[in-house]
């Protein structure tokens, strides 16, 4: 049983737009995958499917070995999420709004709150515990929200652009950080960007254009002897 | 606890202190049906004469008539208002967090609705404790006997609200649906005058008021207050809340899509 993310034959369409077209990928136990794509290349669209906020008949997911389509509750409580758009609320202490989340997925008492800490203390973000989201910096914000998506254990980690808006430094952190997570917590993960810089060597690389899996494969390999940018840009024929 | 209980309450307190975070909007709620009763029905008083209808037993002044159908009218704004936050929860993703968890859907939305049913009772019964202030009161037991028809009837207004925002994509679209739904709603019930009366004006009109499910709402409101039960508005009242909570189900049935297209 494959116990990390297996994408297999997944297609959507918006009507007479085809947004995801026999998309196929897998992402191994331990595994950073970057998917990475232009804008438009049907990213969230993929991740809208990934975390069951729509569905299609062409294709099978499954996170941890759960099926999507058949088990998407079990498949769900394996998988944690970290959007794109902001999803705490803002007048709302950090502690809260994590205990609300932990409350959707059935953890309450003493062992959410041990979660709680623990999540936020993995993030280094402890200390703050206590004050409203709203006083938080782009960069603690998502931290929180990466903190957040750790507290039920998952085995997969889904992140959508979750660097943007946040300024350089915030930003390799936050990807230091993850890659961090991946390799010492064994978590598999599938990080949605658009920044090449984002991107290490030893990741795993899906690289979606248009609706298509153009590449896939260990990044340094892909690239070659080129930096990832120009790799990036000749495959998918973005002017630079 | 089980999964289901957690989740309930959660949801349940989330949007009780977001109600706590929004006070001026539980202010506002109260101002609108408070200048209906103290100056629209004041002003109305002499014009409209009433006959004793059921549940009254005796002729009642017309701020009485009303008192049942802007309790209903804060349980229809509420309704509406909370579909606008859904609309406006999808936007910004914390309707992802809460369509994410692994529970089922319809649980979900059912809790989300709870909550704030809840939120738009209490608005009621201050609204009523204020009425009562003014002199328009019922008996103790009235007030008791309104708070299943209240959460009945909020429950309804609720799934309508919720199978609104389902279909509606943008936040923009939303203020053109309010007027279409929340006007002819309130105007054509039997909220601010007796269907009796409509039926004088015009036959089709009290028909369409005979109709619309926010007349059964406000009816199953005005006989629980004086202590009576209407089957008839109950059975319109839960038969339009099943209808508006299948719609919204199917709405937000993610083998239809949710979100707005992107990239």
């Amino acid at each position: 049983m494959n116990t990390g993310l297996s994408v297999t034959s997944v297609s959507y369409r918006y009507g007479a737009k085809q947004a995801l077209d026999d998309v196929s990928f897998d992402v191994a136990p331990g595994q950073f995958a970057a998917l990475l794509g232009p804008n438009g290349a049907g990213k969230s669209t993929l991740f809208s499917l990934l975390t069951r906020l729509f569905t299609t008949r062409d294709g099978t997911i499954a996170i941890a070995g759960f099926d999507m389509a058949r088990s998407p509750r079990q498949a769900l409580q394996k998988m944690g999420v970290v959007f794109q758009s902001p999803t705490l609320d803002l007048d709302l202490t950090i502690r809260q709004n994590l205990g609300y989340f932990a409350a959707l997925h059935g953890l309450s008492g003493r062992d959410a709150r041990k979660r709680i800490d623990r999540a936020l203390d993995r993030l280094q973000i402890l200390d703050r515990a206590g004050e409203k989201a709203r006083n938080l910096n782009g960069g603690h914000r998502r931290r929180t929200e990466i903190a957040r998506a750790l507290i039920h254990d998952p085995s997969v980690l889904l992140l959508d652009e979750a660097t943007v808006g946040l300024d350089a430094a915030a930003r390799q952190s936050i990807t230091d950080h993850v890659h961090r997570l991946c390799s010492e917590e064994n978590l598999t993960v599938l990080w949605a960007t658009h920044l090449t810089d984002e991107v290490f060597d030893t990741d795993q690389l899906v690289v979606l254009h248009e609706g298509k899996v153009l590449a896939r494969g260990l990044c340094a390999d892909l690239r070659g002897d080129s930096p990832l940018k120009d790799y990036f840009l000749r495959a998918t024929g973005v002017p630079a | 606890m089980s999964a289901y209980l957690i989740a309930l309450r959660a949801i349940v307190l989330r949007e009780a202190l977001r109600f706590v975070h929004q006070r001026e909007r539980f202010v506002a709620a109260l101002v609108r049906p408070l200048v209906w009763l103290l100056v629209f029905a004041a002003g109305f008083r002499a014009a409209l004469g009433l006959s004793i209808i059921a549940p009254y037993q005796t002729y009642i002044t017309y701020e009485t008539y009303i008192v049942p159908g802007l309790c209903g009218m804060i349980l229809l704004f509420n309704g509406m208002q909370s579909s606008l936050s859904l609309v406006y929860d999808r936007e910004t993703g914390s309707m992802r967090l809460l369509l994410t968890a692994p529970l089922p859907r319809g649980w979900l939305l059912f809790c989300k609705l709870l909550g704030s049913t809840m939120i738009s009772v209490l608005q009621v019964y201050t609204f009523l404790l204020i009425a009562a202030f003014f002199g328009i009161d019922m008996e103790p037991l009235g007030y008791l006997a309104a708070l299943p028809a209240l959460m009945i009837a909020g429950l309804m207004l609720g799934t309508l609200g919720l199978a609104l925002s389902s279909f509606i994509k943008q936040l923009e679209n939303f203020a053109g649906v309010m007027n279409f739904v929340i006007f002819p709603m309130f105007f054509l019930s039997s909220a601010l005058y007796p269907l009796w009366k409509m039926a004088e004006s015009s036959s089709l009109l009290r028909d369409i008021c005979a109709f619309n499910p926010f007349t059964h709402a406000v009816e199953l409101i005005r006989f629980a207050l004086y202590q009576q039960f209407n089957g008839w508005a109950l059975f319109w009242t839960l038969l339009a809340t099943l209808v508006f909570m299948s719609l919204a189900l199917w709405g937000y049935d993610p083998a239809r899509g949710l979100t707005r297209r992107k990239g």
